[in-house]
């Protein structure tokens, strides 16, 4: 399979919108999940720059400066997240520029949210197969739905599959 | 607590429910499929194949969507449908993971006593 250029991700996670949009946007949540890794958002202003820094484990293998940079394009608390994304660990990655990424947040019924990420690689046909976790057998990670199941685990039961929460 | 952790898992169990009913039908899976080698397609690329009434397909389509594995969005005056993986992701987190785990060990034990066994007889 190549992997598709726009790719839609979606779970169900009991939890709030609040709680849900903290763990996408807080380092302190951020890095408990997925990939890991510390965004420093600011006050996410549209137009703000953005930059996500390795977590400790990462700096520990010797990544050195931020891993991943781009833009606030829209942020609307605790319901949308848009931003241009470019990964910056990789040098084939990286030369790809940037990518845009949303994160949708919506509320369902019996306490449960619906967080939809919908992630544009087009002419990134390097970032779309990483996100498409078509790395995973050697270590690039699974992807989104990996990241999500992640999140998913951590919030309704405090620990990450990784086991590192 | 105990009360907090039975609701997440009947929570966990009514989403398998729907996952494997959606997954045990054929046309289903074959759309699945259809999604998984090409992304984002409109129902009109997705009942060419099928010797199925629009309806039908629009049908499948919906429990697909309501299992979570496929996703809809708007793009201009079309609407796209994408695999969405993460519940498959989750079931194999939860389900699969933990028979593989056994059965890889079981094989890695058979290949093992195999091994010996040859080694006597040689």
């Amino acid at each position: 399979m190549s992997a598709a250029p726009t790719q839609v991700y979606r779970v169900w996670i009991k939890a709030t919108p609040e709680q849900v949009w903290v763990a996408v946007t807080a380092p302190e949540w951020t890095d408990r999940y997925g990939y890991g890794g510390l965004p420093e958002y600011g006050d996410l202003t549209p137009g703000t720059e953005y930059v996500i820094n390795p977590s400790e484990s990462m700096v520990a293998m010797g990544v050195e400066g931020p891993i991943i940079d781009g833009e606030i394009l829209e942020a609307d608390p605790p319901k949308r997240l848009v931003q241009t994304w470019r990964m910056l660990m990789d040098d084939g990655l990286r030369a790809e520029g940037f990518t845009r990424l949303s994160y949708d947040i919506e509320p369902q019924e019996g306490g449960v949210t619906r967080l939809t990420v919908t992630h544009d690689c087009t002419h990134a046909p390097g970032n779309a197969a990483m996100i498409a976790g078509e790395g995973e057998e050697s270590g690039a990670g699974g992807g989104w739905a990996w990241v999500l199941s992640d999140l998913k685990s951590l919030l309704e039961t405090g620990t990450a599959l990784r086991g590192t929460a | 607590m105990t009360g907090d952790y039975l609701v997440t898992y009947l929570q966990a169990v009514e989403d398998d429910d729907a996952i494997f009913r959606a997954l045990a039908d054929p046309t289903r899976r074959h759309l699945l499929d259809q999604l998984f080698r090409r992304d984002g397609r409109t129902l009109t690329e997705l009942e060419q194949d099928l010797e199925m009434t629009r309806f039908g397909v629009m049908k499948h389509l919906k429990v697909l969507e309501d299992a979570g594995l496929v996703t809809t969005r708007k793009a201009g005056r079309e609407k796209l449908h994408f695999l969405n993986p993460v519940p498959i992701r989750l079931v194999h987190d939860r389900w699969i993971d933990k028979f593989t785990e056994r059965r890889v060990s079981a094989l890695a034990d058979l290949k093992h006593s195999l091994e010996d066994e040859s080694e006597e007889t040689t």
